[in-house]
């Protein structure tokens, strides 16, 4: 590597070559505050939070844009520099609304930290006109309120990562807003509900639409059974919420916190991950033998599934017709758990913990309602749990490790790792090779899909057949994947799309780090191999050798793909605009 | 000031579409052929309706909320569509410490239209702009090519008298 050397506040440093000031800073150990700068995603300058001296410069840099070169004496404490912080600062609160005490990102708020470090000492230094900030609470699943916004546009560039860019810069100076295209409101353009523009804002101005009242109230309802269901990701992620380290696992703390709020029953989304195998595989070779559609492309991610219906209509009979895990796990819920316990599905609120606002959307779509009322009745995000443990006032930490309750707490390794890119496709291929050629294979581990990059492939030899498999995640990769799928370029035959980079432990309900922790830490990597490695502890890691599973298809009266699976287990898919 | 959006009804002839569809074949696969779409558009159209950006989204492949941004970032977009008659009445310095808002004032309530739109029967146009350079006659609007100076709010209703007669 090329290094140059340069001066930060007199002391001498040797730093990487083409690295911008605030990396080389932050690799002598000095942090440069920062607000719009989110690294690979948002790098435009604009905020100028991170100005710092460089000898020589006419003026105050942009640190998070300005590359280093030999013989460069930065100062980054000056009182110059300090000044030009705080009235950045004093200047964004002057036209924010400043209601911390009641905002939920209260402590995970970036401008308001910088605040306090800045020792910011009058919130209202420039008083005047102070814009409206439209809010808007269209949709099912996020809300915006632009009186919080302070137009770093990292949401913007985040919904531009995913191919979607439905949001932006609308009009001009003091007037300029983020919004829609003709301010329509969010839910009449073609959002996929992702949520990464969530986990992108600084601030409260964009936040998931918190349903965790329903949920209490339905707990409190003494005529309803309240079960509970949690995505494999939810376990990798919660505990940031409560100070640990990323990618603890603490499924156990978890389970112990869902009993603790009141819930009758809590239950693994992992077991309708192994039902979803157990449906998907067997699609997969049906369609091979009678000549359907190929590649099948999975269906488990309800952004991904949405992206399809709005920027590839042409595609959707590509998609498996296999309900998401959630909606399975819905579905067995208010089917087989009602019809064993005795009780009428009406009874039962079901309710799921997804690492995923796009799941707020999916529960209410059409054709996911198998006992004729909704699978999911309620999901919340990680977060929104992490909220209810506190209003609660768990001490989480100290709780302890408990299991989830039978029968549909029984799950496998295979069904763990759905929650990390590629490993739909790896617990696809653990059960296809092992039922395709009736051996219990012990080589079950497909490294080649493994990793957080967004594009991977390959082509594994199943039952004499070369299948040929790729995997992406996030929807810049999806869409370049696509447009060759569409075009005949590409004759895969099983595509894994995951609506998030990274898989479902970075979805847009996970907790919220940073962007100085985001920025220079692979945070995927962390939570995704909190799943490998729980997935690599289990004696069970294959979804057909799950016992609840063959349970499961007993009551059912069938094998994978009967009758009754159909009824319950499969769904169907519409055509979008995408404008 | 922020964009006003139309709310009357966009028609579009045939030989006005073929020309967008021309236009916009010829600016794809070319740097900032958003901006140079809009302008063209403007110009065979006299303002940018949701319509024409969608038109221009699908044809170069980019985003709705891209087009839309930029043309509400520019002044010289304008999102609504002009009148048989636009009424341009100046707010620069001159006009405006002459009295210029209550004749603005009197227009707006008299056509019911804010500035940057037009009334539903497409007659009259709105607009607000900037010094003309006839401050000797402040304050001033002017009906197409017709200008009036020296105004009170009264003189409204005559000037508008005159083109719906």
């Amino acid at each position: 590597m090329d290094m140059v050397n340069i001066k930060i506040n007199g002391m001498s440093y040797e730093v990487a070559a083409g690295s911008t000031i605030l990396e080389a800073a932050r690799e002598a150990g000095i942090d440069i505050p920062t607000l719009c700068f989110l690294k690979d995603v948002n790098q435009i300058g604009a905020c100028r939070m991170c100005m710092v001296e460089v000898k020589g410069a006419k003026s105050l840099v942009a640190a998070c844009v300005y590359p280093v070169n030999e013989g460069m004496e930065v100062f980054t404490n000056t009182p110059k520099v300090q000044k030009s912080r705080k009235m950045t600062l004093e200047l964004l609160l002057s036209v924010h609304d400043r209601k911390c005490l009641s905002c939920k990102r209260s402590g995970t708020c970036e401008l308001q930290k910088l605040c306090n470090d800045m020792g910011i000492d009058s919130e209202n230094r420039y008083e005047g006109a102070v814009p409206a900030g439209k809010k808007d609470y269209s949709t099912l699943y996020l809300e915006r309120d632009n009186a919080k916004c302070i137009l770093c546009r990292r949401c913007v560039a985040a919904c531009q990562q995913q191919h979607v860019a439905v949001i932006g810069a609308n009009n001009r100076g003091f007037d300029t807003e983020i919004g829609c295209a003709f301010e329509m409101p969010l839910s009449e353009v073609a959002c996929v509900s992702c949520g990464q523009c969530i986990v992108a804002c600084p601030t409260g101005a964009l936040t998931e639409k918190d349903n965790t009242q329903q949920v209490i109230d339905a707990i409190n309802d003494p005529e309803k059974v309240v079960v509970v269901q949690t995505a494999p990701a939810v376990r990798a992620a919660l505990g940031e919420e409560f100070g640990m380290p990323i990618g603890t696992n603490v499924e156990g703390k978890m389970v112990a916190a869902l009993r603790r709020l009141g819930f009758d029953k809590v239950y693994d989304t992992d077991f309708g991950a192994d039902m979803t195998i157990m449906e998907e595989a067997n699609e997969f070779i049906d369609r091979v033998k009678n000549g359907g559609k190929l590649p099948i492309i999975t269906s488990c991610s309800p952004g991904w599934v949405k992206f399809c219906e709005h920027y590839f209509p042409s595609l959707t009979e590509n998609l498996s017709t296999c309900k998401s895990p959630q909606q399975m796990t819905g579905a067995l819920i208010k089917t087989w758990f009602a019809e064993r316990e005795g009780i009428d599905p009406n009874n039962i609120v079901s309710v799921s913990v997804m690492p995923c606002v796009a799941k707020k959307f999916e529960i209410n779509r059409d054709d996911e309602d198998a006992a004729g009322v909704p699978d999911v009745d309620i999901s919340i995000t990680t977060r929104e749990l992490a909220r209810m443990i506190k209003m609660a006032q768990l001490n989480f930490a100290r709780l302890p490790e408990e299991d989830f309750d039978p029968v549909m707490g029984v799950s496998t390794g295979a069904a763990t790792i759905f929650g990390a890119t590629g490993g739909v496709l790896e617990a696809a291929l653990r059960t296809a090779a092992d039922v395709l050629e009736g051996v219990d294979h012990d080589n079950i581990e497909y490294k080649e899909i493994r990793g957080t990059k967004g594009f991977k492939e390959a082509v594994y030899k199943v039952a004499g057949m070369d299948v040929k498999v790729a995997v992406v995640s996030g929807l810049n990769n999806a869409n370049e994947l696509l447009k060759k799928i569409e075009s005949g370029e590409a004759d895969y035959h099983i595509v894994e799309v995951m609506c998030c980079p990274g898989g479902c432990v970075n979805g847009g309900g996970q907790p919220i780090q940073p962007s100085t922790v985001r920025s220079f830490t692979d945070i995927k990597a962390l939570r995704a191999k909190a799943l490998y490695d729980e997935d690599a502890a289990k004696t069970l890691r294959k979804s057909h050798l799950n016992p609840v599973v063959k349970e499961c298809y007993e009551w059912m009266g069938g094998e994978p793909g009967c009758h009754k699976a159909h009824e319950l287990l499969h769904t169907s898919y519409v055509k979008r605009d995408r404008f | 000031m922020q964009k006003r959006i139309s709310t009357i009804p966009f028609t579009d002839t045939p030989e006005q579409h073929e020309k967008l569809l021309a236009v916009i074949e010829s600016l794809k696969n070319e740097k900032g052929a958003v901006m140079a779409a809009l302008h063209k558009a403007q110009d065979i159209y006299g303002y940018l309706p949701i319509e024409v950006q969608k038109e221009i989204a699908r044809g170069l492949d980019v985003s709705l909320e891209e087009v839309y941004g930029v043309s509400t970032f520019y002044s010289q977009f304008s999102l609504t569509p002009k009148g048989k008659y636009n009424i341009s009445i100046c707010l620069g310095t001159a006009c405006y410490v002459k009295g210029a808002d209550k004749v603005l004032d009197r227009l707006v309530a008299k056509l019911g239209i804010q500035p940057e739109e037009c009334t539903p029967d497409g007659v009259f146009s709105l607009t607000a702009c900037r010094c003309i350079g006839a401050c000797g006659l402040a304050p001033v609007l002017t009906v197409n090519e017709d200008v009036y100076g020296r105004l009170v709010p009264e003189d409204v209703d005559k000037i508008l008298a005159k083109y719906t007669a």
